[in-house]
């Protein structure tokens, strides 16, 4: 690290705020994911992370090098793009896992499937 | 043209992640990417089951920065939320929604819109792609909930991608 | 580097790594299997970020690279885990 290296003061509050605000709304992401009592009352606090949080660490880690190294260095926002595509794919999953299993076991608190003629009535 | 670059949108992108990654313009790093840009979409054509056909590129823009408002508003509510729930639980159910878009692309957007935005969860798509249940974590009113969310998320959907 | 972004730096580290306690705590607890996988999930989640944050912290390209295949294997992992609890195999 090059300490001799002098940011402009607004760099470094842009880049304080961004981190700080990032690691709270993961933090309450972590809060809901034990607080919340239900399985798929749970399933939407990982959202916090993967979309707000990403975004901030990202948008910081641009702020800071484009500054840095004097020049655009937006690699960062590869990250919530791969977020944006995977994230999805395993939420799905996991919910239609969760709606699976508990039908299996016959928990009362889901509804059945929305499929016409693979349940009886409508 | 149309045989040499079955996906020019897919090449550019392609090409743009290249560049990116590799955090250079120099000659050969254009070179390469342009090179992954042209031979994937063709490699990858014995794969695609059917092409996408994206239209309306102003309506596309206008979607994708009303979900980034709607995923941080519903960011905040979904914090708060959590952050309440000790003396107020969130009123979280299953809401059916019917569906008009049968596109299967559009479908595809819709899902990643819907688990992207904090608070809905895309839970199950009939087969017949007729109806969508899903999860939401905080629900006060179902009629205008599902009237926000196709008039919001699935009308410029459709018209994208019919 | 200033001590004012050097300090936030540290806050958003240790606020971190309390919410991967707290999510290593419902990985133990779990009633279900399900919530394993999301708690292991959101557990990849959260080292992707501190990975980014210590990025910015020693001012090296080299973490971007440990995010990215962090992200990469926690969705491979996160995806069979689940794709195994649908249906009892991974591949059809």
């Amino acid at each position: 690290m090059n300490s001799l290296h002098v940011l402009p003061f607004w760099v470094e509050v842009l880049t304080a705020v961004l981190l700080v605000s990032s690691s709270l709304f993961a933090l309450i992401g972590a809060l809901g994911l034990l607080r919340m009592k239900d399985f798929f009352q749970r399933m939407h606090s990982p959202a916090l992370a993967s979309t707000i949080g990403a975004w901030c660490v990202a948008l910081a880690s641009i702020v800071y090098f484009s500054v840095l190294k004097e020049g655009p260095v937006l690699h960062a926002w590869l990250i919530p793009i791969l977020l944006a595509i995977t994230v999805p794919v395993t939420t799905l999953l996991l919910a239609r896992t969760g709606l699976f299993r508990k039908r299996m076991a016959g928990d009362g608190d889901v509804p059945p499937e929305v499929s016409e003629g693979r349940h009886e009535g409508k | 043209m149309k045989r040499l670059f079955p996906a020019p949108l897919l090449s550019l992108s392609l090409w743009a992640l290249w560049l990116l990654l590799n955090l250079s313009l120099s000659a050969g790093n254009l070179i390469l990417g342009a090179l992954l840009g042209f031979l994937a979409p063709i490699m990858f054509a014995p794969l695609r089951p059917l092409p996408a056909r994206i239209g309306r590129p102003g309506v596309a823009l206008k979607l994708f920065f009303l979900v980034g408002r709607d995923v941080l508003i519903s960011n905040l509510a979904v914090a708060w939320g959590v952050l309440r729930a000790g003396h107020r639980p969130p009123r979280s159910t299953f809401v059916k929604v019917p569906l008009d878009l049968h596109d299967a692309h559009g479908l595809a957007a819709l899902a990643m819109i819907c688990t992207v935005v904090p608070g809905t969860v895309w839970s199950e798509l009939a087969l017949d792609r007729s109806v969508l249940l899903m999860h939401v974590f905080d629900l006060d009113d179902e009629a205008r909930f599902i009237e926000h969310f196709k008039s919001t998320y699935e009308r410029p959907l459709m018209e994208i991608f019919q | 580097m200033s001590p004012l972004l050097t300090n936030a730096i540290l806050l958003s580290l240790s606020l971190f790594t309390v919410a991967m306690i707290l999510t290593l705590i419902r990985l133990f607890k779990g009633p279900s299997a399900q919530d394993r996988v999301m708690a292991l999930d959101y557990q990849y989640l959260l080292a992707m970020l501190m990975m980014l944050v210590l990025g910015i912290r020693y001012a090296s390209d080299t973490y971007f690279e440990a995010a990215l295949l962090i992200a990469l294997f926690g969705f491979v992992g996160s995806f069979a885990l689940a794709k195994f609890l649908l249906r009892g195999e991974v591949i059809e």
